[in-house]
Parts: structure tokens; sequence; C-alpha cells
């Protein structure tokens, strides 16, 4: 289209395209766990929860108001949780996952805080100044977050027989959805290459380290790396994003701009 | 240059010591370390304001609550601006305020362990029984155990004094 205003630059779009990825990630997981509120196994476990998601969507706010702000079209955080439907999310399928049991939800969080704290920390030294703030941030309530479902998974998977049972049927469930987290395209290679962000590829060795002695503490047996599901990040979602929205979205989309 | 007509620095930094948390209102915003700057640009006072976690919903009460205050002081002309680096730390919190927490009955953080990233260590010193540092704030007791690393709040975790029984808050360091 021409117009006089001028085109968005390649960086731009990549940058927004990775802002809206993260922020997705955040945002999808925090309203996953979310889900827990008021249903947790244990008052403790119930509050724990429910603290984890509030810092997600904490996190979101920064990640989507900076996607709207570099952006540039007006759009605020909220518009972009709110108003853009299933294909439009870039968030990985991981965090779209349904809660399942408590095992299930712990290994989920596990899995992905592992990767979130080895994420946030080299973006710490991002190019981008705005970035490394939010991730300064971010990497202090992240790394509690990791403290806290390593800590759960290596005592329910060194826990009772049933424990074990469904913390091993959990990563079971669970691995093929990991691989997408290390997989980049051309816009992180372009932004890797401006010192960005790091490479997506480059986290795999320090997440192993971490999932792979978690797991050996939790008697739990890594399964096998084999077909890996991916599409969030290009907007290729699971049935069960769709569902996610159409509950979270409900309120905006049934009373445009409503607020309290 | 401020005109004589503003109140100074210093004494709007006095008033915002007077303005209570509102999640645990027995410390103030300065105690908390949560204001890290006030100057005057020509006519407008601008308070510079870090959040403790980013997802804290308290962290709309304070905004509302510094501006109440400063408006209770005759001054229509603030601005607010959110500084995210240096990301706030429990290491900001006053002496005084450390205090205030412990008679409150929430033991204060333990100081100079905010999270520095080593998560070895961290977990380490999280999931070992060993909490020697955290003493109960009723009995003092260091005999004290962890039941959740969160609590009633984002910032806070749960302990327990396994001498005189009693569970706690623990104002969690980062």
């Amino acid at each position: 289209m021409a117009t006089a205003t001028l085109e968005p630059t390649v960086a731009q779009a990549a940058l927004v395209e990775f802002l809206l990825r993260i922020g997705d990630n955040t945002l999808i997981l925090g309203h996953r766990v979310s889900e827990w509120c008021g249903r947790g196994p244990a008052l403790e476990e119930d509050i724990a929860l429910a603290n984890t998601a509030l810092d997600l969507i904490g996190q979101t706010q920064l990640w989507l108001g900076l996607a709207g702000e570099v952006e540039g079209q007006g759009r605020s955080a909220d518009d972009l949780a709110y108003l853009r439907d299933g294909y439009e999310f870039r968030n990985i399928l991981l965090v779209e996952r349904p809660n399942g049991d408590f095992g299930m939800t712990l290994m989920r969080q596990f899995v992905f805080d592992a990767w979130h704290y080895l994420l946030l920390k080299a973006l710490e030294g991002s190019a981008d100044r705005r970035i490394a703030e939010i991730a300064e941030k971010a990497f202090k309530e992240v790394s509690y977050h990791l403290d806290r479902s390593r800590d759960l998974v290596i005592r329910l998977g060194d826990g009772s027989a049933e424990s074990h049972r469904r913390m091993q049927e959990a990563l079971d469930d669970l691995w093929a959805f990991t691989g997408e987290m290390f997989v980049g395209d051309a816009a992180d290679a372009a932004l890797a290459e401006a010192g960005v962000i790091p490479e997506p590829q480059s986290l795999k060795v320090g997440w192993d380290e971490i999932v792979s002695d978690t797991l050996t503490e939790a008697t739990l047996k890594p399964p096998a790396d084999g077909y890996m599901h991916k599409g969030g990040r290009r907007g290729v979602h699971t049935e069960h994003l769709g569902y996610l929205l159409a509950e979270m979205q409900f309120l905006q989309r049934a009373y445009p701009g409503a607020t309290w | 240059m401020a005109t004589a007509l503003h109140p100074s620095v210093d004494e709007v930094w006095h008033w915002l010591s007077k303005v209570p948390d509102p999640e645990i209102p027995v410390i103030s915003l300065t105690d908390l370390g949560v204001i890290r700057d006030v100057g005057w640009r020509d006519d407008t006072l601008v308070v510079t304001v870090t959040p403790t976690y980013s997802g804290c919903p308290a962290t709309t009460v304070i905004n509302l609550d510094i501006e109440r205050a400063l408006a209770e002081k005759g001054l229509d002309r603030v601005r607010l601006e959110r500084q995210l680096s240096p990301a706030w730390t429990t290491d900001w919190i006053s002496p005084e305020g450390r205090e205030k927490l412990r008679a409150y009955g929430i033991a204060p953080p333990t100081d100079g362990t905010a999270a520095d990233g080593i998560l070895m260590k961290r977990i380490d010193r999280l999931s070992g029984r060993s909490n020697l540092t955290i003493a109960c704030p009723r009995c003092g007791s260091t005999a004290t155990e962890k039941i959740s690393q969160f609590g009633s709040t984002p910032c806070k975790a749960s302990y327990r004094c396994t001498e005189c029984l009693e569970p706690f808050d623990y104002f969690k360091c980062i």
C-alpha cells in the first residue's frame, strides 16, 4: 500500500514479532495457570499458582505494551491481549496445553521456566535497552518460579509410586512440545544478528543441563527426542487456544471497551 | 530553577515518607524503596516510581495514593513516571522498614540475599531445611521451615516456626 508514511522497516517488524512471541507466551501461560485459582490441591499451592500467574500477566503488560509501542498503530497491551484472534497469537504450543492434573501443570511450568529463565538472562544483555530493562525485572520473578517448579518436580517425581507415575506421564506427554522453544526463523536471525535477542538454538545446551539434572534427581526418565510439534510461533495453533481465548476475551468481545 | 512557591524536594520526600504501603500499612512507600526520584520539571513535580513485582496489583494503588497525598498538600501538577531499571530489590527496604515489618509479624528479607541469578546457590539455600537466617518474628527462634514459596501477596512466602509453632509471612528476597 503506497502511503506518505514510511513502511515499518524489516527490523521493526521483526521486533514486533519477537515481542508478541514473548508476551503471548506469558499471557497464555499466565491465563492457563490462573485457571487453578480456587482449585489448587492445597491452599498454599493455590496461592503459589495464582501468584505465578500474576507475575506472568504483569510481565505480559510490559512485553505487549512495548509491542504496541514499537508497532506504532496505537494498540495497547489490552488491545493486543483481548482483540486479536487465534491465528494472530504467537505463543508456543506448550503454553496452551490444557492444565491436566497438578503434576501436568507443574511439569509444563518447569520445562517452560527453565527456558524462560535462560532466555531472560540472555535478554538482560540485549542491545535494545527497553528489552533489557523488562528482562531484568522479569528475570528475578522467573528465577523464583524455576526454584519452585524444579523443587516440586523433584518432590513429586521422587515421591510416591502414584506421583512418580503421573509426573512421568506428564513429561512423556509434554516432551514433544519442548522443541519449539529452540527453533528460530528469519525474524529471530535478524534480531540475533543485531544483538537484540539470543539465537533460540543457543539456549538448548543450558536447558538440557537444567532439565537433565532435575529429572535425574526426580528419578524421571527423559523421553527420546522424536517428532516435535511446532506452529504456535507463526500463528498455527492447536484447538485448545480457541477455547482459552473464548473465555479470556469474552468480556471485551461482548462489551467492547468495558472498564472498571 | 524551581520558584520559591514550590515546596522543596526534601519536603516532598518527607510527605511521601508518611504514605503507607497499601498492602502492608505499617511501612511507608519510602521504607519500601519504590520511590526512586523526586524532582521539579518546570511547574510539574515528577515522581519516579518502580514496581516491586511486575504484576503486583498494589502498584496502581500506590500511584493513586501518591497522587492523593500530594494533592492534599496542594500539588496538582504531578506526573508519575515508571522506572524499571535498576529493578527493585528487597535490599532497598530501609532498616527502619525492616524493623517495622518484624514488629508487625512479617519476617523481613534477610539482608544482602537478594536474587543474584546464581540459580543453584539459591536452590540450595531455599530448598534446604537450614533456613537459619530466617527468624520467627514472634519468638525470635531460627528453627523455622518453609511452607510455601508464596504467601498472601506476591512479595511474601509462608513459613512456620517449629519452636512456637506459629505460621508467619516472610518478605522474600528478590
